[in-house]
């Protein structure tokens, strides 16, 4: 287990290239539907809901696999994934700020 | 393992403490300073917790997954302010899928450009996957080929978003406003695209930079390709961020 490990760091991230071309073929193919959204112009909920689902996946693939993240021990895992998830906090606070401007700008030109 | 067997034995908790310090040492010593790795969460633990590297990976990856992780704080405070005014402007926001319409045959096709400029940016991707995947192999020319195309297609990218720029500028848009809605589009158009094109074109000289030391052998001197990888995480996150510009500011 160790010595595999140790072989491991020492030639670096190898894995299979029929690998790297399914995911290059899946994001193509996701691509390609976050496109279509746009040309059958999809629209609402609906529209949202899939930009954000090809663009979750693409970039999990893009993690994941290609910037070999799945391979990573999970320390490392943790210290990259975690932090920019206070990012989350950030954007909910700005949406909600900018509602309120929005609110008190249709107020200031309603009156 | 050791000090199950020790207390098996009946010693004292000192002995103990210190016959297992011993025993540790001299199984360091005999596999060359490696220890046991526990995987999953008491590997987080051990990883953290021990006076000694915590990332087991070679520091230059460390250092470059450290870097993209205050790039990602960067784009993101981009795309965030982005959302903020487009929430607050009581102007409609201009039409993204007309705006970035191209005349094809007379017929405006929607996104067209932006849509090659996605494909041609994953599929640098892919090169690059493949350029670091070679380096490992050792085999240069194929490393040095698929590094040069990569930044090939980044160029290009780089290229059409020049020629996207100024057809934008000639149709009246500026940073302070446009023919077809709330100003802030220019702002959150030139910022954000911008930052993201100097991210590529950085991308195109360090790969250019990285490829002419593949073919001079440099990385077979050093013993590791190592550094391959590191430029590939930079390449592969310069297309993540085009990943989330994509959706949200183009497909919005």
């Amino acid at each position: 287990m160790a010595t595999a490990a140790g072989h491991e760091h020492a030639e670096g991230q190898q894995h299979p290239i029929a690998v790297y071309m399914w995911i290059w073929a899946l994001l193509f193919v996701f691509s390609t539907f976050s496109y279509l959204v746009d040309y059958f112009h999809l629209h609402g909920i609906l529209r949202w809901t899939l930009i954000i689902t090809f663009m979750l996946v693409k970039a999990g693939l893009i993690v994941a696999i290609f910037m070999h993240m799945a391979w990573e021990r999970l320390a490392l895992k943790f210290a990259i994934l975690i932090p920019p998830l206070v990012l989350l906090i950030l954007i909910g606070l700005m949406a909600v700020e900018g509602d309120y401007t929005f609110l008190t700008r249709l107020t200031a030109f309603l009156r | 393992m050791s000090e199950n067997a020790l207390t098996t034995n009946g010693e004292s908790a000192a002995a103990i403490e210190g016959l297992a310090g011993v025993a540790a040492e001299n199984a360091m010593t005999a596999t060359g300073g490696s220890t046991a790795e526990p995987a999953g969460l008491p590997g987080v633990v051990s990883d953290w917790s021990a006076d000694k590297q915590a990332f087991r990976v070679p520091w230059g990856k460390a250092m470059m997954w450290i870097f993209l992780l205050s790039d990602t704080f960067i784009f993101t405070c981009f795309l965030t302010s982005y959302m903020n005014v487009r929430i607050s402007t009581t102007v409609p926001w201009p039409n993204p899928s007309e705006v970035f319409a191209l005349n094809v045959g007379g017929t405006p096709v929607p996104l067209i450009l932006i849509a090659i400029m996605t494909m041609v940016l994953i599929t640098s991707s892919g090169t690059m996957a493949m350029a670091v995947n070679f380096g490992y192999r050792r085999n240069r020319a194929n490393t040095t080929a698929l590094m040069l195309i990569t930044a090939g297609f980044g160029a290009t990218f780089v290229g059409m978003q020049a020629f996207e720029w100024t057809k934008l500028i000639m149709e009246g848009v500026r940073p302070w406003g446009n023919p077809w809605g709330a100003p802030q589009f220019g702002s959150t158009f030139f910022m954000i695209t911008g930052f993201h094109g100097l991210h590529v074109s950085a991308g195109v000289i360090y790969l250019s930079v990285v490829a002419s030391r593949v073919w001079r052998g440099f990385y077979d001197r050093k013993g590791s390709y190592e550094t391959v990888e590191i430029t590939g995480l930079y390449w592969h996150f310069v297309d993540l961020v085009w990943v989330f510009i994509f959706a949200f500011f183009y497909l919005w």
